[in-house]
């Protein structure tokens, strides 16, 4: 056992974080080392945005942090002042997008854990790829765990998105 | 109101009006898609319970040690705790549980069997404090050393894993094998002398874990009665309901088990595990407790059974198979959870669907110091099917056949016995066309690139060999309707196949038909979301109760218009009167008139079992897959690329060719996830080594094969509603043999332990250079 005394962080102090979620200024009385991720879900009320294993391996809690996809797990709250966080809640506030349509069409969500994750992880990549190859969708979305393993499933929402999007008819 | 007779079949009859449908047989978008889709789906962790204590457990790094002491003093001055539990605060002797031995205490009493044994439990204020506090519980233990290998426990003088007394009366009891299964039919020694060709190999399987992307937890609320609401994302609510209340001494109308979907369960959500525990937290601080695991705890809490197999099987000339002998140790864990049954009904079929006239099946049920393991996808068959499908390869490079001859050869007909003896099986589909589609999706008889090969299997699973579902449907006087089918939706999809049953034998819209779920206080029995049962049991339930919804409608038509009851009929969705036919709802609407109201309809389907049979009952189908894949392997790596995989499932009828393909996908991607990664690896004390998402790879985007067709064969033939069978772990069950036979192709070099790591295939590639192969 280290010499550190295992309560420590205890008596850390709440910190004041000012972020934008999901367009709305929020703000949040947090410890410092509470990560992006609970405090999406347990401060900010938002538990769209799912946790599995806590050390950026899975995806399931990816958000937008000013428009990029990162792994809110390994953000801390602190880190995100200032900042502007999209979660799922946020990409679907007008009801379901093309992309989360496409999902369903096209088989995607089986227990849909994963999906928020990779919902976001699929608009991120549209947004910075917007007709992407096979390829190159299972390369951007490879952080995005989905043991329901929907992944041929995923690949065919995305391209059928980026063909809506680009005015085809897929 | 009269109860409705309880419409029992048995045995399953054979389906009524298989072919066109309404609803049924499209690919209906899943049923709350939407809410999965959007982030609004509440799984566990994500509701909200104010004020409720957050529970943390207290381990110790090691499997196996006997606990001298637990000293709690730091951690309950910890601002925010309010108890530290220990098995010395629940009561004595300590409640044990377990589905097929009650064995597994709500904490370690006197000692850890496992790494991940919960010793204490911390309840607090908030979860900071709760894990703050089991980090300053002190334990002290003294490592013992155990049984953590098949090896290690077979071994005479082994560590013994489970104490001898919860045995009673066994004479293996002072042995760590919990229980074995003998079958045999025919006369091996005397089909051996007809022999051919022999082959004999040992084959291993590694232990692999579940991991479902929602990580496990429970939250147990106490009731002012004294009982307890209990959330957990459990397959079998009824299961849990019912231990709950055996372990508390409660009545089963005191607990009520509350189901949240679970986000995956693949069978390790099945059988009961922290929730005893929470329950008695609850009970004990009269609040609510919650615990939602971490993944490294969900790791340590479920598991598939390792196991190693010794095959010796003959062949004729032809090819055809004349014995096979196997013995296979299942490793299972420190309890036994469901793990005697996956090695009883796994080593039911280790002689596959075949034809074979000699068989002697021994298998074992091996206790060790490790997680216990449980129910997974495939139940024993993945693991016996890697040893007799690479038996079959074997022997047909032998006779100079290839993998899709010999298995013509050999696979049995519909309607001829595959199991013989005693527990006879007979094969209650066309599974040729199985075979044959796979082998003509993959082209198999296309040439071949270098350093490709391809290998095609099959697999077989018996389905539940007894159960029971009921169900209720309401058709409201409006015309839409709700039903009530205990089936977990853990993926699968369950709730729309429901929905297009409703909606089709009611003549209700889709858009009108809700499922109520996931409640034991509110909907009716059912035995378990398991063994792909759901389609078939639950899914006559809910047509059951249609049809005695529409009888309702009817009678009650007669009695409100004054038209005779014979000259009224029903059918699918319609009631024909006199003056002509009026659709379901709107019959239901006039029979109501001003009053209004509603029809309650009651659906039950029961297969009672076999009291005789090894099993327990004949399985009420099986799950019958034809997989083939073609590889390319990398010689200077190891590294394989799928550029080619086929699953081919029998199904019966496809109720929903889109959820048939999302779970034929997902199993055949699991599947190649024991065959070509996924492994525990223990270290010398017994704690898992690859712990945690960094080091346990399950198979993602890019492990997709290049193309993945997946096929399906419809006789509509199976005990379900209009023909169908369960179908949701077929295409997992051979993908080790399809692709052990491809590698072997490719390379020249046979592997028999899984998974197939580029290290393993590239340290084979070399060995067998220096010419130690085959
Ligand atoms: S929970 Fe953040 S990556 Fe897994
Ligand atoms: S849908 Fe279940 S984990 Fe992806």
């Amino acid at each position: 056992m280290t010499s550190a005394r295992a309560d420590d962080h205890l008596l850390d102090e709440l910190q004041t974080v000012t972020l934008t979620v999901n367009g709305s200024r929020r703000s949040v009385a947090v410890p410092p080392h509470r990560t992006l991720l609970d405090g999406l879900r347990e401060e900010v009320g938002l538990p769209g945005t799912k946790s599995c294993c806590a050390e950026g391996e899975c995806g399931a809690c990816t958000v937008l942090l000013d428009g990029r996809a990162v792994n809110s797990c390994l953000v801390l709250c602190v880190e995100a002042e200032g900042h502007e966080v999209t979660t799922i809640e946020g990409l679907s506030q007008d009801g379901l997008t093309d992309l989360q349509e496409e999902f369903l069409n096209a088989g995607a969500v089986q227990c849909g854990f994963c999906i928020p994750g990779q919902v976001v992880a699929a608009e991120y990549l549209l947004r910075t790829n917007p007709s992407p190859s096979e390829d190159e969708i299972r390369e951007g979305m490879s952080g995005n765990l989905c043991r329901c393993a929907g992944y041929q499933r995923i690949v065919r929402a995305v391209q059928a998105t980026a063909a809506r999007r680009s005015g085809g008819d897929d | 109101m009269t109860e409705a007779p309880e419409r029992t079949v048995e045995p399953f009859d054979l389906p009524e009006d298989p072919g066109p449908r309404g609803q049924v047989g499209r690919p209906v978008l899943r049923y709350g898609g939407g809410d999965r889709t959007s982030g609004a789906q509440r799984f566990l962790a994500d509701l909200s319970f104010p004020g409720a204590l957050q529970v943390a457990l207290v381990t110790i790094p090691v499997g196996c040690a006997d606990i001298l002491g637990v000293d709690a003093t730091a951690a309950r001055a910890i601002p925010g705790v309010v108890d530290v539990v220990t098995a010395a605060d629940l009561p004595s002797p300590m409640p044990r549980f377990g589905v097929s031995h009650q064995d597994r205490p709500v904490l370690a009493v006197e000692r850890v069997n496992y790494h991940g044994e919960p010793v204490a439990a911390v309840v607090a204020e908030t979860l900071d404090a709760a894990q703050a506090a089991a980090r300053a519980v002190r334990v002290d233990y003294r490592e013992l050393p155990g049984a953590y290998t098949l090896d290690a426990a077979l071994a005479p003088g082994a560590h013994l894993v489970q104490d001898p007394s919860i045995r009673p009366g066994d004479p293996a009891a002072a042995t760590n094998v919990l229980e074995d299964a003998l079958y045999i039919w025919g006369d091996v020694a005397a089909e051996e002398a007809r022999t051919a060709v022999v082959v004999e190999n040992v084959y291993t399987f590694p232990m692999v874990t579940h991991f479902p992307i929602e990580p496990g937890g429970t939250v147990a609320v106490p009731t002012d009665q004294g009982g307890l609401d209990v959330y957990s994302p459990v397959q079998h609510p009824y299961l849990l309901q019912r231990t709950l209340a055996s372990v508390l001494g409660l009545p089963l109308n005191q607990v009520r088990v509350f189901a949240p979907d679970p986000g995956g369960g693949f069978g390790g959500k099945q059988n009961p595990k922290i929730e005893p525990l929470l329950a008695f937290l609850a009970l004990r601080t009269r609040r609510t407790c919650r615990l939602v695991l971490s993944l490294e705890e969900t790791f340590q809490s479920m598991r598939r059974a390792g196991c190693r197999m010794t095959a010796r099987t003959g062949f004729t000339q032809n090819g055809e198979l004349t014995f096979h002998q196997v013995d296979a140790d299942f490793q299972i864990g420190a309890y036994a959870d469901v793990a005697p049954r996956v090695m009883g009904k796994g080593s039911y079929v280790a002689a596959g669907p075949y034809r074979i006239p000699g068989v002697r099946i021994a298998a074992r049920a091996v206790m060790t110091n490790t997680t216990p393991s449980t129910a997974f996808r495939g139940f024993g068959s993945p693991q016996v099917a890697w040893a007799l499908e690479s038996q079959l390869d074997a022997g047909a490079r032998r006779l100079g056949l290839d993998g899709l001859e010999i298995r013509r050869r050999n696979l049995v007909a519909k309607g001829e016995a595959f199991v013989r003896g005693a527990s006879e099986a007979t094969a209650d589909g066309e599974w040729h066309q199985s075979l044959e589609k796979a082998a003509e999706l993959l082209g198999w008889d296309q040439p071949l690139a270098p350093n490709r090969g391809r290998g095609i299997a099959v697999g077989i699973k018996p389905g539940a060999t007894s159960g029971l579902s009921q169900s209720l449907v309401r058709l409201l006087c409006d015309g839409s309707a709700i039903v009530y089918a205990g089936t977990s939706d853990m993926g699968q999809g369950a709730r729309t196949l429901w929905q297009q049953i409703v909606s089709d034998e009611l003549g209700t819209p889709l858009d009108q038909v809700s499922v109520v779920s996931g409640d034991t206080g509110t909907v009716p029995f059912d035995l378990q979301t398991s063994a792909s049962r759901s389609t078939v049991f639950m899914g006559s339930a809910v047509l059951e109760a249609c049809r005695d919804v529409r009888q309702r409608v009817l009678d009650l038509y007669a009695e409100s218009t004054g038209v005779p009851a014979d000259q009224l009929s029903e059918r699918r969705g319609t009631l024909v009167t006199p003056e002509g036919e009026l659709s379901l709802p709107e019959a239901a609407r006039k029979a109501l008139g001003s009053l209004r109201g509603e029809f309650i309809g009651q659906g039950t389907r029961r297969l009672r079992g076999k009291g005789n049979h090894p099993l327990g009952g004949d399985a009420a189908f099986y799950e019958f897959n034809a997989t083939a894949i073609e590889v390319e392997v990398d010689r200077e790596t190891g590294e394989l690329l799928l550029t080619k995989h086929v699953t081919v499932s029998d199904v019966g009828t496809e109720l929903n060719p889109l959820q048939v393909v999302s779970q034929d996908e997902g199993a055949a991607i699991m599947g190649l996830g024991h065959s070509q990664m996924e492994q525990l690896l223990l270290d010398e004390h017994g704690r898992i080594r690859n712990l945690g998402a960094l080091d346990y790879r399950i198979p993602t985007f890019k492990d997709v094969p290049v193309e993945l067709i997946t096929g399906a064969v419809e006789n509509h033939d199976g005990p379900g509603p209009y023909g169908s069978k369960g179908i949701s772990e077929g295409a997992l069950l051979c993908t080790a043999g399809a692709l052990g036979a491809a590698v072997a192709q490719a390379t020249g070099v046979v592997i028999r332990d899984l998974p197939l790591t580029p290290e393993r295939v590239w340290a084979a590639i070399q060995t067998a250079g220096t010419g130690r192969h085959e």
